[in-house]
């Protein structure tokens, strides 16, 4: 898609690829011939930026046929470089400006505890996110309205846009426990123990749960690992070429 | 764009030593030199907006001249209570840098579209907006908000802009700049459309008619003397934007021209009021809002000839 589109991005959404694969194939409640059930598990993601990597899920997951895939970043198509508000069965609220997902997910769980409903929402994030005050004023929020039902996904490779992002974020698990999140960590690549991790939710009932997911920005293609160039760069067709050989082994 | 503003920004640094840059993690390499020559004077505050305008309007109350860099509507919109109680409020001299603006990040969507940001800057006390038409005066409009000690809104484009002035220009804060002249009607322009109003001018100069082109860099203050003579000199107003036709420039314009009488008809380009439902590149949003030369062209000769009113 990005090599197609010309876009940038690979390297997010490289990193958060086996955590929605989890989700989307072991964790949510979906229906994708009903992705509009008032019962549904809710998915956003809110490092929009990382999209190109749900767009696939969901098309893999049968939401919408495959072929949807090619209006990425095309003039005229539905998929933008940052996920519209219901651009495609599936995506269930705007993202790519950061720091906002957690907030609106914290409102879904809530809305779901006033209305009685059972489906939980759940919220990727990314390190670089979390630089933002509006990702802690919801971690305070849910909390305190005992949100059990709101599971946030860190995605923690290590980087933002332009620089690492530790000793901004460290220690990290220890931030959300003191926010009062139940909190575990994961290999974010390791699919079934993201997915046997995301079972478990919620940790503790009446709390959040948080799961700090150590991942590899560009993870699966070697010369994209580590390398804050692939936020950046769209694949040429070599690039291309050399990294379909390494996924597909 | 882009590069003309670290080119100013470097040359603004060199001759007054408070100028420093803050960044909430945007410009990837593109400040490297900075922050080379200039050691202490760049920082990168991470994915914080909100925070980067705060502890830019600290700065600049003990004594530095912060600019603080971010997309367009990160740098505004995200930010805008600190924009407006920390930096206007207290007359702060912090320049807000918005890149990309308009459909700047076509392909990336509505949440990195820049179509409200001029209206909602104009609208703060002592904040004045600058947007630049091309390279040349961007690199000229850094210096200029380096030097004026209060608060600047500077929204640029983002790369490849076309330069449109040969040579130097002579940048002041509200001063407009004569880019084309001519007699029949004035076409006003603001920040990164100014390429495609000089095409305009030299499309509907082939058809006989003499369009002068203004580029009004400067949002606020408006160059009201400049605008007063295009209205008495020319038949009629025409501004261009790519922003909202709600709070822009056309729209300042708009307020003036019904505040001071001034005669003969305006009319107003700009985006329409609706986010975009599809995705595309800049040049494929600006033609579902009908900013392009042939369709500006058109229209403009066309209320010209009197068939269509505005
Ligand atoms: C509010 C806001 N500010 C800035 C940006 C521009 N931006 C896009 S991704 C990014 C940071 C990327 O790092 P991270 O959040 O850790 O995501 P990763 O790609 O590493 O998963 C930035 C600053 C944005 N999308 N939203
Ligand atoms: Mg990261």
């Amino acid at each position: 898609m990005a090599h197609a589109g010309r876009t940038p991005h690979v390297g997010s959404a490289l990193s958060c690829v086996d955590l929605l694969v989890a989700l989307y194939f072991s964790v949510l409640r979906v229906d994708p011939s009903k992705p509009n059930d008032p019962d549904r598990d809710r998915l956003l993601l809110s490092k929009g930026h990382g999209c190109m990597a749900q767009y696939g899920a969901l098309a893999e997951r049968g939401f919408f046929p495959e072929s949807a895939l090619d209006e990425y970043a095309r003039d005229g198509g539905r998929l933008a470089e940052h996920p519209g508000p219901h651009c495609v069965p599936g995506i269930e609220a705007a993202t790519g400006s950061l720091g906002h997902g957690l907030p609106m997910g914290a409102g879904m769980a809530l809305a779901a505890k006033l209305r009685g409903a059972s489906y939980r929402v759940f919220v990727v994030l990314s390190d670089g996110e979390c630089y933002e005050g509006s990702v802690w004023e919801a971690a305070l929020f849910a909390p305190v309205q005992h949100l059990d039902g709101l599971t946030a996904i860190v995605d923690y490779n290590g980087w933002s846009a332009m620089s690492r992002t530790h000793l901004a974020m460290d220690p990290f698990a220890e931030k959300w426990r003191a926010f009062g999140w139940s909190v575990r960590e994961v290999d974010g690549h390791d699919v079934s123990a993201v997915a046997s991790v995301l079972a478990a939710v919620p940790f503790e009932p009446g709390r959040p749960s948080a799961i700090i997911a150590r991942t590899l920005k560009g993870k699966g293609v070697s010369f994209m690992e580590n390398d804050l160039e692939w936020h950046y760069r769209p694949p040429n067709d070599d690039d291309l070429r050399r990294a379909l050989l390494e996924i597909s082994g | 764009m882009r590069a003309a503003f670290v080119r100013g920004l470097s040359a603004a640094a060199r001759q007054d030593p408070r100028v420093m840059l803050l960044t909430s993690d945007l410009g990837f390499k593109i400040f490297d030199e900075f922050a080379g020559e200039f050691p202490g004077r760049f920082l990168n505050v991470g994915v914080a907006e909100s925070n980067m305008i705060g502890v830019a309007a600290g700065l600049a109350l003990d004594g530095m001249r912060p600019f603080a860099y971010s997309i367009a509507p990160f740098a505004t919109l995200r930010c805008l209570e600190q924009i407006r109680n920390d930096v206007c409020y207290h007359q702060a001299a912090v320049t807000i840098v918005g890149v990309g603006g308009g459909y700047s990040y076509g392909p990336n969507g509505p949440t990195h579209h820049s179509l409200e940001d001029i209206a909602v800057m104009r609208a703060l006390p002592n904040m004045t907006v600058l947007c630049p038409g091309d390279p040349v005066e961007v690199e000229q409009a850094v210096g200029a908000a380096a030097a004026h000690g209060l608060p600047v809104y500077l929204r640029i484009g983002r790369a490849g802009d076309p330069v449109v002035h040969r040579g130097s220009v002579r940048f002041e804060i509200g001063r407009a700049l004569t880019v084309r002249d001519g007699r029949d009607c004035t076409l006003v322009s603001t920040g990164n459309i100014l390429p495609l109003a000089v095409e305009t001018s030299d499309r509907l100069r082939a058809n006989s008619i003499a369009c002068r082109v203004l580029s009004m860099h400067t949002v606020k203050p408006l160059d009201e003397a400049a605008l007063r003579a295009c209205a008495e000199e020319t038949r009629a107003l025409f501004t261009i934007e790519e922003h909202s036709r709600i709070g822009g420039l056309g729209s300042a314009i708009a307020e003036w021209s019904a505040m001071n009488r001034v005669p003969g008809p305006l009319c107003l380009f700009g985006a329409e009021d609706r986010f975009a439902s599809t995705t595309g590149s800049q040049a494929y949003l600006r033609g579902l809002n009908g900013l392009t030369v042939e369709r500006v062209s058109e229209s403009i000769a066309a209320k010209l000839a009197g068939a269509v009113s505005c």
